[in-house]
Parts: C-alpha cells; structure tokens; sequence
C-alpha cells in the first residue's frame, strides 16, 4: 500500500474510486453540476462522471463560485467523494469549509502522476501527517 | 464570537474563518474595510438560499453585517427575464436571496465593477473582496490587499469585520514569480483580454504573481479590467505587476530579485493566434453578448456609436451594472443601441445568469463576444465562443456570421 503525505486537509476519512487527470478544477467552468459530469470540452475528463470519486487533479482554477456550488451539489447528492489536489487557491478551501467537504492538498511529489486513474484510495485528513493512501490500483 | 455571545450567524462565520486560516497558513486575523459577496443563485441553489434565510431570520443585532457589504451581478434583470426566457424558479429564488441579503444590511449594488462605479480601494487598504476580476484589479492596479473571497468567506467577513490574514495580505506573497516580456503593446479591449489569458495559462494558480515588462502606453481602466479579468479567469491569479505602470513596481527589483528569469515572451502573434483558436470553430452565431465584466460608461459610449445605423439580426446582448444604467439612459446611449436591437440589461452577468438554461431555451449554441473570461467559462456551459473585437462583434450580429 502506498501512502503520500499532504502539507494540508480537511473534513472525514472517505474511501471511494479515484478519478485521475493532469488537468484543473473549477466548479463554475468544468462541471454540468446536474448530471454529475465534466462538461467542459477542453478538460481531461470531459464526459465523465465525478460523483461519489474521489478526483485527483492539480490546480484549483477558475472563480469565486466553487465557494457556493459545493454546498449547493451536496445538498442535491451530486458531489465528488473528496477533492484532491497538488495546489488549491482559497476558493476551494472556503467552499469546502461550508460543505464540510473532504479535501487535501500539497504533496511533495505531482499525486496525479502517482495515483492512478481508477485505483481505489482513501484520503485521511485526520491522520498526523494528513494521508491519501492507494488500497488497490486501477 | 467564538463562544456564541454575538449570536449564531458571527460564530459560524468566525468558525469558517478560521478553518479556513488553519489551512491556509494564517497566523492571525486582519480588519477589512469592505467585503463584496458574489452571490448569483445559479452559484447558491435553493440550499444555499434556504441556508442565507437561516441567517436572515435571526433578531436584527445578531444578523447585520458590520463592514459596507455589496454584492456582485445578480443571475437576472428582473425588467428582461422574460426577453432572455428565464423561468418563475430562477426569479422566485432570486427575489428570496434578495430579501435575505437586505435583512442583513447588505448593499445589493449587483456589480463586478465597483472599482470603476462605487468606492475604489487604496493602496494597503485590506478587503474582502469576492469576484476575482474585483480582487486582481483591486491588488494590482489600486495596490490594496485582498484574497479572493466566496460568497461563504465575504459573507462571514462582513459579519465579523476581519479576515485571516494569509496570501495576498502578506507583503512576502505579493513579490513577482514569472517575469514576462510583452513584445507588442495591445490596443483593443479584446487583445488585452487574450494577453491576459495567454499569461494566466503560463502562470497555472493562484500562487504565482506575474511581472509585466514592455508594456509601451499607461493601460486605460477598462483595458485593465479586460487584462485582469482574463488573467484571473484562465489563471486563477490575484495580483500582477506592470513595471513602471502598476503602483508596486516603480521598477524591477521593488517586486523581484533582478536575476528572475524572463519566462516567455508575449507577441502580437500569440495574441492572433489566441483569438482565432476560438473563432475558427465558429462560423454562424446565435448571440452576440457583452459581459464579463459589466461594462462601464465609456465601453457602453463605444458601443452605442458603433451600432448607430445598424441593425442587429441576432440577440445582443448588453450587460452593464446598476451604477451605470441610468447614466447611460440619461445620455442617450441606451436608446441608440435599442434602436439597433440590442438589448441592454442591468446588475446580472451572462455567465451567473443560468447560462445553460438560457442556451436551452433559445436555441443559444454558437456566441460571439469580446470578453476573453467569458470565453474561457462558457465551454462548459454548452456553448461555442468566438474571440472578436467590439467592432467584430458588432459586425457579427448585424450579419448573424463571422467575418465578410
């Protein structure tokens, strides 16, 4: 089992399937927030289904709205499992704060390149140091 | 507040505070003068409204903000929802968001411009600003000090009158990271907006604070509107430096080390090439839409004299803010460009206004606009943008296509 530490988390422990890409993150700009997709043409994961997956992107991009969408796509149950990302800008973290949302962040290696698409993973935010860990790979 | 003594709405918002500062490496909190909550309910949901509401509800002491407190564009201008074929939904929760804010002594001034229309920052001065096109401006041009604040984060500063101090606050976090070189200096709206974008895909987060150099004229105000909007959108950047020009950088070394490497170099042609990467894809357009940010009196000025003895045979859209409106109705220049067929709307914002449902609604797939931000967003809203200058654009919606 791999573990990699972050500099930064919030919320519970959650375990689910990772959604991997080298790619950004912003709720406004890349989601169809009703179907639980990215909808964004240019992204990575274009087309694909982030709801109850534990994304693993690098940067938080885009707006200030992601701070409202998060709670908003929590209380109609179309939210990802956890966020994870190797730089996060505040929006990210004061949404996630209003969601009670689990997120991590800050890594001493690029963990898009290190976890990968499909693997099974658990994010620790409680752990000393806070820890994504790979149960099973993709 | 802590302790619940100011009531329930302060607690949660000095409890948000500091989780937030606990992650983001604040030591302490800073006193702000102003906080800008950006609050569309495309962002909010019927959730976020029931929980504004909660808050809305308390005894008055307990509930009212304690800092100026305004409000970015609104998802809807009540007097032409029906035009843009909104529903009785997006209205009903809009009017509700509304009151909630009013009982909480907010200002609703719905604008993404108040830099330009409502009180400006001073150099140092610390907010809480919360629309990043505001926050860029706001740090870069003015010299204040502000992170970029959702609407959870302005809301709770307003509340409590402070901020964790971390990021953009820090003297350390505001020196340069890229050095950049600008070969050409830009003319049109449009072309400072693509700059804008091109270096924010080079600078990739919040983090990274990048240096302008060769900048040949004093930018106008609507230019740096444009630059830092698409700057803040493509890059999520808050603050940019343009030596000689922005007020931190007199010279190289106030914001770097000399030796910082140039990191690429801007041309003319980047810039082409930018634009047409979006207008290749688009031949016919559907709408034609000026937002992103509201524009100012000057902008609606241009616009109206271009549309003078023309006729547009597809949806215009003009999107300015409350402060402007009247004053652009007062001159004349709504009425000029009504009579081209535009329609000119008030405090909202295309992209906060359910542009998805809209597109739905009218058919709306191909869009023409010379805003690089909204291009950057509404991709993900089912559209297909096309780049163009204000006179292009024009051209585009009298002639329903692209080009001759």
């Amino acid at each position: 089992m791999k573990e990699f530490h972050a500099r930064s988390a919030m919320g519970q422990r959650v375990r689910a399937q990772a959604l991997v890409a080298k790619d950004g993150f912003s709720a406004r700009y890349d989601l169809d927030r009703i179907n639980g997709t990215f909808s964004r043409p240019e992204h990575k994961l274009a087309g694909r289904s982030y709801v109850g997956r534990i994304l693993v992107l690098d940067a938080a991009k885009g707006g200030v709205a992601t701070a409202w969408m998060l709670h908003e796509m929590q209380a109609r149950g179309v939210l990802p499992a956890a966020l994870v990302l190797n730089t996060v800008n505040p929006i990210m973290v004061q949404g996630a704060a209003l969601a009670d949302f689990t997120m991590m962040s800050g890594f001493d290696t690029d963990i898009t390149q290190a976890v990968p698409d499909g693997a099974l993973v658990e994010v620790d935010p409680g752990a000393d140091p806070p820890c994504l860990r790979i149960l099973t790979a993709g | 507040m802590l302790a619940g003594a100011a009531g329930p709405a302060r607690q949660w918002a000095i409890e948000h505070q500091v989780q937030v500062g606990r992650y983001l490496g604040a030591n302490d909190f800073v006193p702000v003068s102003q906080a800008h909550i950006m609050a569309d309910t495309e962002s909010l949901g019927s959730a976020g409204v029931a929980w504004l509401e909660r808050m809305a509800a308390l005894p008055e002491r307990q509930r009212q903000v304690r800092i100026p407190t305004i409000t970015d564009p609104r998802g809807t201008d009540f007097a032409a929802a029906a035009k843009l074929k909104q529903l009785p939904w997006m209205l009903d929760l809009e009017r509700r968001a509304i009151a909630a804010f009013q009982a909480m002594g907010i200002l609703m001034t719905d604008t993404c411009i108040n830099y330009q229309t409502i009180m400006p920052a001073l150099r140092n001065e610390h907010m809480a600003y919360g629309d990043t096109g505001v926050v860029i401006y706001a740090n870069s041009v003015l010299g204040a000090r502000s992170n970029f604040e959702g609407g959870p984060s302005a809301l709770a500063a307003g509340l409590t009158g402070r901020t964790p101090r971390y990021g953009y606050h820090l003297p350390e976090r505001r020196r340069a990271t890229l050095l950049i070189d600008v070969a050409e200096t830009p003319n049109e709206l449009t072309d400072w907006g693509a700059l804008g974008a091109i270096i924010g895909r080079l600078a990739g987060d919040y983090w990274q604070v990048p240096a302008l150099r060769g900048i040949g004229h004093v930018p106008t105000s609507d230019e740096m509107k444009h630059f830092g909007a698409a700057l803040a959108s493509y890059g999520s950047v808050a603050l940019f430096h343009m030596i000689g020009i922005t007020p931190e950088a007199t010279r190289l070394d106030d914001v770097a080390v000399p030796t910082i490497p140039v990191r690429a170099t801007i041309t003319a042609a980047d810039i082409r090439a930018f634009q047409r990467a979006y207008a290749d894809k688009v031949d016919t357009v559907d709408v034609v839409v000026f937002s992103a940010p509201q524009l100012s009196l000057l902008e609606m000025r241009s616009l109206a004299n271009m549309l003078d003895g023309r006729t547009a045979s597809v949806p215009l859209l003009v999107v300015t803010s409350p402060q402007v409106k009247p004053d652009a109705d007062r001159l004349g220049l709504t009425a000029r460009m009504e009579a081209a067929g535009a329609t000119v709307l008030s405090g909202m914002c295309f992209y906060q206004s359910y542009a998805r449902e809209m597109a739905e609604a009218n058919g709306w797939r191909t869009l023409a606009t010379n805003s690089a931000k909204l291009t950057n967003i509404l991709g993900g809203y089912g559209y297909r943008p096309a780049l163009l200058s204000m006179a292009a654009c024009v051209d585009a919606a009298c002639r329903g296509r692209i080009g001759p």
